[in-house]
This record gives structure tokens, C-alpha cells and sequence, in this order.
């Protein structure tokens, strides 16, 4: 290991490769295709927009591994990261 | 009482049929009577690997289809008189054989070992349910690598959905200079993923390749390999046997010599 290796960022291949299969089997194991992912964001991004002007290019949605409450250990869920472009005034979405 | 045990994996080429051939030998070298079934029928391998191909007659279609008696199909090993090889057939498909009839054929066999072990072809098809059809417990194999250990997750699924009692993991190939490098996914982090008791490791080792060249196994021998499989087998045994350390540093010399070598 070289000198500039320790102050290298820590992005392992195989710390890399863990993540991954990570993210990969929550869904493999939840049985929740990439269709069905799409379908879903497509839905949300309709409820969404009925009340909020949203970045539907920068939206994402996953499932994700979470912590149990209840027992130990973990339980799948849905996470999404909507950014909002602006919140629609109150007039306009009793209009719309 | 004995035991039947399927060594799958999912993906192909991970070491499943080479796992076979080593746990077998190695139940056989500790004294228990072992026959091994190889179930992928179209793709005969492990009677290569056990050095025995020149000895088949009659395989598992065979049996099977009552061309021939099941004593008749057994294939005694070269080295251990209490092992034996139920070999595949090369040319017919998967088809030829149905999950209940490998079911009844392994309760068979039950009365005579007390192990029966078989090599699962890849795949989640026709094949893995036959082999998995009367399997009391299985050893799922992996590498370290993403696409083994997505197999081997969907593979520990459908063995619990198909009520195989117990799944216990081997992580084969294993480098540790990968490892330490932060190259390779760790035996921690393959277990952290797929949640199951891990019962072996066994290194990246070239003593597999010349075995497997040679059609011995080399299960108890002096290579980490060797050592890493002779493990498994007393571990599947139910002695508590602690994990090899294969962090075991090459000697003084050895470095000395590896040096000039690749000048």
C-alpha cells in the first residue's frame, strides 16, 4: 500500500459489492420487479403533483432494509426521496 | 440414521460438483459409508472429478427406468471401499427422471449409507427440484462474488419453501490477499447477507485444480484446501470445529523465493 493510499477515499471494491447486493436482494426477496417499481413512482408522482410542484428527474424510490420496532431484526420498506420545486398555494389546489 | 445432503449453489461453476467430491471422500475417509449421486443429467461431471469415468455401466436413468438393479449402477471408488458413485446420464435431459422417483430412490439408498450426497445441477429448473426432492438438509456453495451470492440468496428461499430442513453455507474461493485489500467480500459480510449458519471456507487454492486434474480429491490432505474441506466434513459430523485460519503468512524463504520469481 502506498503512501496516497491511506489517505484515499474508502471506496473498496468489495465494500462496493456489498451495498449492492444489498439493495438487490431486498427486492429480490420481496419479489417487487423494476415494472412494478416504475408503475408505483408513476403513481406517486400523479398523487404528488396534485398538491406540490415536484422534481420528477431527480425522484427516487427504493426498498430498502429498516430496523424493526416490534422484533428484532429487519423488515423491508419503501423509501422515497421526492424533492419539491414548490408547494402550490392553497387556492390553487382546492382548484385543482 | 443417515443422511441426505444436496450441494447446490445456483450459479454454475462456483465448486459445487468439486464440494461433492471432497465432503464425500472425506465422510468415506472418516470411516462412514457414502454414496454419491451426480444429478445433472446431460452435463456428467463428477465422475471426472472422482476418477472414476472409466467405470460406468449403468447411471441414474437407469436405475430410474429398472434397466438395471441399483447395486448393479453403484460405482465402487478407487480408494475407499465405503464409497461409491451413482453416476448421471450424458445423454438424455433432465426430464428423464421425476422428483418423486428421486425421492424413492434416496429413501433406497437410506438403508445402505449413511450418507447420500448429491451434486445439484445449476439452476432453479427441473434438475434442482429433483435433486432437492428428498434432501433431509443442504449445503449451499458460494463464491465471494455478487452474482454467486444473489443465487445462493434465491436458493436458500426455495429451500425453505420446499421444507428442506436445515441449509448450512460454504463460501469457496476465497482470497485473503483480496480480502485484506478490501477487494473481495469478506466470509463476514457473505454471511451478514444471507443470514444462514456458515459451515465452512474454503480458500483459493491451485491444489484443487491439479486434484481435479488428476481425479483425486484432496480432502485431508496438507493443502489449505485440503484442510478447509476435511473441516467441513467433521463439522457436518456435529463437532464444533473452529475456522481455518488462512491468514497463514508464507515463510521467510518462501518470500525469499516468490521474490526472485517474479523478477
Amino acid at each position: 500500500m502506498g503512501l496516497f493510499d491511506l489517505f484515499r477515499k474508502n471506496t473498496n471494491s468489495g465494500t462496493v459489492a456489498k451495498d449492492r447486493l444489498k439493495l438487490v436482494l431486498v427486492s429480490d426477496r420481496a419479489g417487487c420487479s423494476p415494472e412494478i417499481m416504475e408503475a408505483l413512482k408513476n403513481d406517486i408522482i400523479k398523487v404528488i403533483s396534485k398538491y406540490m410542484e415536484i422534481d420528477t428527474d431527480n425522484l427516487n424510490i427504493q426498498i430498502t432494509q429498516t430496523e424493526s420496532e416490534t422484533n428484532n431484526g429487519y423488515v423491508p420498506a419503501l423509501c422515497a426521496n421526492i424533492p419539491i420545486k414548490d408547494v402550490i398555494k392553497s387556492g390553487a389546489r382546492e382548484r385543482a | 440414521m443417515s443422511e441426505v445432503i444436496v450441494i447446490t449453489s445456483g450459479k454454475g461453476g462456483v465448486g459445487k460438483t468439486t464440494t461433492t467430491a471432497n465432503v464425500g471422500t472425506g465422510l468415506a475417509k472418516l470411516g462412514h459409508s457414502v454414496v454419491l449421486i451426480d444429478t445433472d443429467i446431460g452435463l456428467r461431471n463428477l465422475d471426472v472429478v472422482m476418477g472414476l469415468e472409466n467405470r460406468i455401466v449403468y447411471n441414474l436413468v437407469d436405475v430410474v427406468e429398472g434397466n438395471c438393479r441399483l447395486k448393479q449402477a453403484l460405482i465402487k471408488d478407487k480408494r475407499y471401499n465405503n464409497l461409491f458413485l451413482l453416476p448421471s446420464a450424458q445423454t438424455r435431459d433432465k426430464t428423464s427422471v421425476s422428483p418423486e422417483q428421486m425421492k424413492k430412490l434416496t429413501d433406497e439408498l437410506k438403508e445402505e449409507f449413511d450418507y447420500i450426497i448429491l451434486d445439484c445441477p445449476a439452476g432453479i429448473e427441473q434438475g434442482f427440484k429433483n435433486a432437492i426432492a428428498g434432501a433431509d438438509r443442504a449445503l449451499v456453495v458460494t463464491t465471494p462474488e455478487v452474482a454467486a451470492i444473489r443465487d445462493a440468496d434465491r436458493i436458500i428461499g426455495l429451500l425453505e419453501a420446499n421444507n428442506v430442513k436445515r441449509t448450512d453455507l460454504i463460501v469457496n474461493r476465497l482470497r485473503m490477499d483480496m480480502v485484506k485489500r478490501g477487494d473481495m467480500m469478506s466470509t463476514e459480510d457473505v454471511v451478514d447477507i444471507l443470514a444462514i449458519n456458515l459451515i465452512g471456507v474454503v480458500p483459493d487454492d491451485e491444489h484443487i485444480v491439479v486434484a481435479t486434474n488428476q481425479g483425486e480429491p484432496l480432502v485431508g490432505d496438507d493443502s489449505m484446501a485440503g484442510r478447509a474441506y476435511m473441516n467441513i466434513c467433521h463439522r457436518i459430523l456435529g463437532e464444533e470445529i473452529p475456522l481455518l485460519d488462512l491468514n497463514v503468512t508464507d515463510g521467510f524463504w518462501k518470500k525469499l523465493g516468490n521474490l526472485f520469481r517474479k523478477n
